[in-house]
């Protein structure tokens, strides 16, 4: 309960491909899992350049100072969000996510 | 750094009428202003092409830039009056329902300056602790403390007293009864004082001390305040002597006792007035008050049993005032821009773009024509008082659980930024207070992050896709509000062919309603062009223009939840909530109401049989299409982020065609509370086929009509593909429709 199985590589192939829109259940028990289970930080995203830049950023929950830049930057959402279900593969998992 | 701030005094003017922008600006000597007329959204590359129209006036230029404060913390206030010049022994007391005992110093009640050390005050210290503290202004301060903090969220009855001739200073607490077991017990605490506790020229303040005087307006006449308590006030009462444990629980008690009226100051009733700003003293001074910065009243006082759960049954029980120390109803800035509207400009939305250096700052605002004068056959309704409630919606960017409710990460821009750099500028009712209570009221004289041809396609910068459209199209309108809406009622409309709505006018007031009902039985024509429409009741504040109350009662989809007794809004003492719990269902106005949401992914509509029915033929003209909509630039489709359905149990007429309905929603999708009695774990939209968007249409029985998308994306799919798709063709043969004067004939 409550944890990812990391030998499912099948449900990190049909995020990658679809990162938006119908999930199978697995998939968005993993989802659920990688967006409820926040000990610290969580990310979002500040749209640098107006419809052409993302850049990832952290907040702490519950704090109301302004959100922590990175210099990661994406050019879509799709890459930002593929990226960040990379992070918390691993943070979850405690292995590198198997797909790149 | 560069950043601008700024509002202006009224969101709707007519021409003849002006606009007063107020700015402030860090990291520039000047900024420079730019009228434009606004003519799409900033959408990027999938939006329309937007050129927004530039337009020529002496109100156009450079400006001196300068930093205006903002003073956020609500209080109350009986202004400096001999009668409390001349107190030296004294005993101040109050019930509190203290909610951030432990976030330092705080103020309840007294005459105190916190830079001069002069004046009496009873308040907590920096561990929450009740302290008493009198100080004469020279530097002689003593105070005085109980030994462990006040209890979080529980009823007290709190008290000092200052006793010259025993010279001594106590502090007392006695818990309320309440039927909970927290352990509590009277506490009483006392210190030797030979320090005088006389505040000539001080006011009497609650829920916050003075810091001095300032030169320009604070949110109270030229006075600064400091030490905002968070948490309920009741039965605030001061006394010229120092009482003892009975006087003070005779004192806290429904009336002011025969031995004691000629010894009381003060005694506010908060029950009294609840509509207002007024702090009613029903002492035989009658040292009236006001509350500054909407702290808010209709709440549960110490003595609330739930025998009455609306205020205006039984008052007496809420004589509570709940204090926020991020309270703001008015930054009280002075002008730097007066747009005049020329008396020739025609109806629109525009903005007033302010820049410096790298810095922008969007204010937007309504040029509407003069009331019950129709330039135009078609008038836009602008959702203001939606844009309102909304205003500086700061919790999306502050819980992880957005990104799991709106499935995808929470995208926010430098604009969006300036909430956390200038928290003072104030929150939304999608936020809770510093304190965790739910935010009832909002204000638009204040900076507004959300109100922008720019940033998220939301609400505002979403309804410019539809002006884009009667752009595009090259149909006249005119731009009215919710605000005159509320106001003048069906005056408004009933000179207009065709009413449309924003992409999602959420909020409404009975006198909102009740116009567009009206209008409806007056052969109007109405397109509601989003969803999640006519959703939740507001109250206007009676004499603030700009201000409105939401009370998030039993049901809906909520950012928080009102307390037990609290559904009520103090504006009106009408119940809050969903109109839908009080017999106006929106299907009944517009066939269709809420029915979930999810911000993912958007769908398409499958066109329905009811399409082919000859009424609805002029709506399908042109249009040989199955799939409706599945583009778009909202998340790649028409239906979608909110959407209604058809129910006739909630009053979509019996002949209302669905003329369409969306399917195959993600997962993110689910059915709204109201409509779940035991939750059962099939309600997202990949399980239940409850979750779906209806397009309707349905006659009026004066040959008006009714037509409604039932999606807040379906607004973005109007521009796909240069306005050649079956959405805009759909959305425009309706259109057209509605403006032709031929009677729509009931079937």
């Amino acid at each position: 309960m409550y944890a990812i199985n990391p030998d499912r590589l099948d449900l990190v192939e049909e995020f990658k491909a679809r990162p938006f829109g119908e999930h199978s259940p697995d998939l968005q028990y993993v989802l659920n899992l990688m967006r409820t289970k926040i000990t610290n930080a969580f990310p979002l995203l500040i749209m640098t350049r107006p419809y052409e830049q993302w850049t990832l950023a952290w907040k702490s929950v519950g704090d109301l100072e302004p959100a922590r830049r990175t210099n990661t930057t994406f050019d879509s959402i799709e890459a930002a969000e593929w990226h960040v279900f990379k992070l918390r593969w691993r943070e979850l998992t405690g292995s590198d996510c198997p797909v790149d | 750094m560069t950043t601008i701030l700024a509002y202006a005094d009224r969101f709707t003017a007519r021409p003849g009428e002006t606009i007063a922008i107020k700015a402030s600006v860090e990291g520039a000597d000047t900024f420079d202003c730019h009228i434009m007329r606004l003519t799409g959204p900033e959408a990027g590359p999938l939006g329309p092409k937007t050129a927004h129209e530039p337009l020529t006036h002496p109100a156009n230029g450079s400006y001196p830039a300068r930093v205006q404060a903002i003073h956020a913390g609500s209080f109350a206030v009986v202004a400096p009056h001999p009668l409390l010049d001349r107190l030296s022994a004294v005993t101040v007391q109050a019930f509190i329902w203290a909610t951030t005992p432990a976030k330092g110093r705080q103020a309840i009640a007294g005459c105190w300056s916190e830079p001069e050390g002069h004046g009496f005050l009873l308040g907590l210290d920096e561990l929450g602790r009740l302290e008493g503290r009198v100080g004469d202004g020279t530097g002689g301060i003593v105070t005085v403390r109980l030994d462990t903090p006040v209890p979080e969220r529980r009823w007290l009855l709190v008290a000092l007293t200052v006793d010259p001739a025993a010279a001594t200073l106590t502090v007392r607490q006695w818990p309320v009864a309440e039927p909970r077991f927290d352990p509590e017990v009277p506490r009483e605490a006392s210190a030797a004082c030979t320090v005088s506790a006389k505040s000539t020229g001080l006011p009497f303040l609650l829920a916050a001390w003075s810091e001095g005087e300032d030169a320009r307006l604070t949110a109270w006449r030229h006075t600064r305040t400091g030490g905002h308590f968070n948490g309920k006030i009741d039965r605030p009462r001061l006394a010229n002597r120092a009482l003892g444990a009975a006087g003070i629980r005779a004192l806290a008690g429904d009336t002011i006792p025969p031995e004691l009226v000629a010894d009381t100051v003060g005694a506010w009733d908060f029950a009294r007035d609840i509509p207002t700003e007024i702090v009613r003293d029903v002492s035989a001074n009658r040292l009236g008050g006001v509350t500054v910065n909407l702290p808010a009243r209709a709440m549960t006082g110490h003595n609330w049993t739930g025998e009455a759960t609306a205020w205006p049954e039984k008052p007496e029980h809420y004589g509570a005032i709940h204090f926020h120390d991020d309270d703001l109803v008015d930054c009280v800035w002075e002008d730097d821009v007066i747009f005049e509207v020329p008396g020739d400009l025609s109806s629109g939305i525009f903005c007033a773009r302010l820049t410096a250096n790298e810095a922008t700052f969007d204010v937007a605002f309504v040029v509407s024509p003069p009331v019950g004068q129709a330039r135009a056959k078609v008038a836009f309704l602008a959702s203001s008082a939606t844009y309102t409630v909304y205003l500086n919606n700061r919790a999306r960017f502050t819980s992880p659980m957005t990104h799991l409710y709106h499935g995808r990460m929470t995208v926010m821009d430098p604009v969006d930024e300036l909430m956390f750099h200038h928290p003072a500028i104030g929150i939304s009712t999608y936020d809770r207070h510093a304190d965790g209570s739910g935010v009832c009221y909002a204000s638009r004289h204040r900076p507004a992050t959300n109100i922008r041809p720019s940033g998220r396609l939301w609400n505002f910068h979403c309804d410019l896709f539809i002006l884009h459209w009667l752009e595009t199209i090259g149909e006249p309108y005119d731009v009215i509000t919710d605000d005159d809406l509320h106001t003048h009622g069906l005056d408004l409309l009933r000179n207009y062919s065709v009413v449309l709505t924003g992409t999602h006018p959420e909020y409404d007031s009975r006198d909102m309603l009740d116009a567009l009902d009206g209008y409806l039985r007056i052969g109007g024509r109405f397109m509601y062009m989003g969803g999640n429409g006519f959703y939740w009741r507001i109250a206007y504040h009676p004499d603030r223009p700009g201000v409105i109350e939401v009370r998030r009662a039993e049901g809906g989809v909520r950012a928080w939840i009102a307390e037990p007794g609290e559904a009520h809004h103090s504006f009106t003492g009408e119940h809050g909530g969903l109109w839908r719990r009080q017999g106006r269902a929106p299907n009944a106005l517009a066939g269709v109401g809420f029915i979930s949401q999810g911000f993912d992914d958007c769908s398409y509509y499958r066109r329905m049989a009811d399409a082919d029915d000859p009424r609805a033929a002029f709506a399908f003209e042109g249009i040989p299409d199955t799939i409706i909509g599945d583009f778009g630039v909202l998340q790649g489709g028409a239906a979608g982020l909110e959407i209604d359905s058809a129910d006739p149990k909630l009053g979509t007429p019996p002949h209302a065609l669905i003329l369409a309905r969306s399917e195959n929603h993600s997962n993110t999708y689910e059915l709204v509370p109201e409509e779940v009695a035991i939750p059962h774990g099939a309600l997202n939209a990949v399980q239940n086929e409850q979750v779906h968007a209806d397009m309707v249409f349905f006659e009026t029985p004066e040959g008006g009509a009714v037509w409604s998308s039932g999606s807040i994306a379906y607004a973005g799919s109007l521009s796909w593909n240069g306005y050649d798709n079956n959405v805009a063709r759909l959305t425009t043969n309706v259109l057209k429709r509605f403006i032709d004067p031929a009677s729509f004939a009931m079937p």
